[in-house]
């Protein structure tokens, strides 16, 4: 493995891994704004994160090895999952291991170990926010994998970096299955990273909070990883969706000159998909929790759809 | 080996009335029926408008200029009429499995997908591939038909299903000749018309649009 190889995907993992809270922070500043609020400002995440590495924890006196080893697990599956989305360049040693299905796999093993945790120690509402959380997430993946399912198949691969390598790199074409395919991922973003129409990553209120609920136990270095890996995976999946649905920009394998040219289109893509994340949440309700899962149901429908119309339509584009 | 940009946005019309047909069958508001039917009249007029470019023929322009007055503007005007008379507008059916209809509208798609496919491999129009799609759409206006209680829906169900022969004329032989046009858009606007009449009839009767009631059978002499 000659050392480029190492230093772009090592760059690479470190930009997405400091980047992720500002990325929450404009997300959260954008919806400020909208609400007519001053807001926090964009680094507001980083303020929260360096006081929370400063305190000592407080563990609950039945909290068990689980419980404090699962923050450790989370942001591990978090920096190995956004390693392997190609953010700046597609030559990446990490990608080429693991496609998108043990992507998804990943997602899956930090969530049964944020469930468990929610569990262990024994409060009502962190086994409540474990289950809810199972309840959107039972419903969340096999969608995805639906959702990822449809560039594979215009690619003819399951590698994330080939996907992206094709899809960046063709004549333009209008590929309607990828059209159902984005709306589908959109709707899974929310759900999956908390956001407003299934979860309010702002809400006080115990009975209505799903991912919050999971992590009410954990104080200070805890609480960190957990935020921080939180904010991870918001921009994972938003660089998922910016690798497999608008990729133009990303730099080719093997030529640092396009860095420059990546990393501008990056920041400018992210920040657009945050603005348009905000947006979202401000023109649309909270669900009922009942209604959640026909929510996912439209996500799984749209993701089939797309599969379906890439067997009429796109086979004779290809 | 590139396909033209004609036949592209003609497939991404296509794709785009396939996902309205399921955004009405899973729609509960009246009011919101309304505006994705009068949405679906747009696409069916825009995709009408592209075929007519992409082949050069003429009296395509004039079927586009059709359904955009007729689906878009006067049949809309006329629903939103209809239901502030029977002072439904804000009326929600609850009385609706959405998932299951949702599956059960997946396996509409892939039947219809498959029952088109051969027959758009004997086509040599360039809409060949949306006769999948245009089967789908008419099959799950079929199933809102089915699944709706209410009168108002099951006759936006039908309008639709009407949408859907049409897109599908359109893509399996660019179109019906204009006088055949004509005469349904004259039709469509008659019988919306006598359902609007029939409306008040059933609600006169029964004090509700719940067209149960009509299954109950009076022996009275």
């Amino acid at each position: 493995m000659n050392p480029g190889f190492v230093a772009s995907q090592l760059f690479q993992t470190l930009l997405a891994v400091s980047l992720a809270p500002l990325m929450l922070g404009w997300v959260n500043q954008c919806r400020a704004w909208l609400q007519n609020k001053s807001g926090p400002g964009w680094l507001q995440p980083y303020r929260v994160l360096l006081k929370l590495f400063r305190k000592d924890p407080v563990l609950a006196h039945n909290a068990s090895w689980l419980f404090r080893l699962t923050p450790y697990v989370v942001f591990g599956c978090m920096v190995l999952a956004v390693s392997i989305v190609p953010v700046l360049a597609t030559d990446l040693p990490f990608s080429p291991g693991a496609d998108v299905i043990a992507l998804v796999g990943l997602f899956a093993l930090a969530r049964v170990f944020m469930a468990l945790a929610g569990m262990d120690v024994g409060t009502a509402f962190g086994s409540m926010g474990s289950r809810r959380e199972m309840l959107i997430a039972s419903l969340a993946e096999p969608a995805l994998l639906m959702v990822f399912f449809t560039p594979a198949l215009i690619s003819q691969s399951t590698a994330l970096n080939t996907i992206v390598e094709v899809l960046a790199h063709r004549e333009l074409t209008l590929y309607p299955s990828l059209a159902f395919a984005a709306v589908a991922f959109v709707m899974l973003l929310l759900a999956e990273n908390a956001r407003i129409p299934v979860d309010n990553p702002t809400t006080h209120l115990e009975l209505t909070m799903i991912h919050e609920a999971m992590i009410l136990e954990y104080s200070a270095r805890h609480l960190a990883l957990m935020e921080w890996a939180h904010a991870l995976k918001l921009m994972t999946y938003t660089a998922i969706g910016i690798a497999l649905f608008m990729p133009w920009g990303i730099a080719q394998a093997g030529r640092w000159e396009m860095m420059p040219v990546a990393i501008a289109a990056l920041v400018l893509k992210l920040g657009a998909a945050g603005g348009g994340l905000a947006l979202l949440e401000m023109l649309s309700a909270k669900m009922r929790i009942f209604r959640v899962p026909e929510f996912l149901g439209m996500a799984f429908l749209l993701a089939v759809l797309g599969m379906l119309t890439h067997f009429l339509l796109d086979m004779r584009a290809v | 080996m590139s396909v033209p940009i004609t036949s592209q946005l003609i497939d991404l019309m296509a794709a785009l009335l396939l996902l309205i047909a399921f955004a009405m069958v899973s729609q509960r508001r009246i009011l919101r029926l309304i505006h994705l039917f009068a949405f679906q009249g747009l696409v069916l007029s825009v995709n009408t408008f592209i075929v007519a470019i992409a082949i050069h023929r003429p009296e395509l322009y004039g079927s586009a200029l059709l359904t955009l007055g007729l689906k878009v503007i006067v049949l809309p005007w006329l629903l939103h009429r209809l239901i502030d008379r029977l002072n439904v507008r804000w009326d929600v059916e609850t009385l609706l499995n959405i998932p299951t209809t949702m599956l059960v509208g997946i396996l509409l798609v892939i039947l219809s997908f498959n029952l088109a496919l051969p027959i758009s491999q004997l086509a040599g129009t360039i809409t060949r591939g949306t006769l999948g799609i245009a089967m789908a759409s008419v099959l799950l206006s079929f199933l809102m038909m089915i699944t709706r209680r209410k009168a108002v829906p099951q006759v936006i169900g039908f309008l639709a299903m009407e949408n859907g022969l049409f897109f599908a004329a359109t893509s399996a032989t660019y179109g019906m000749p204009m006088i055949v046009e004509l005469g349904i858009a004259l039709d469509v606007l008659v019988g919306v018309f006598i359902f609007g009449i029939f409306f008040f009839q059933i609600r006169e009767t029964f004090d509700s649009l719940d067209i149960h009631h009509l299954e109950k059978l009076k022996d009275r002499g």
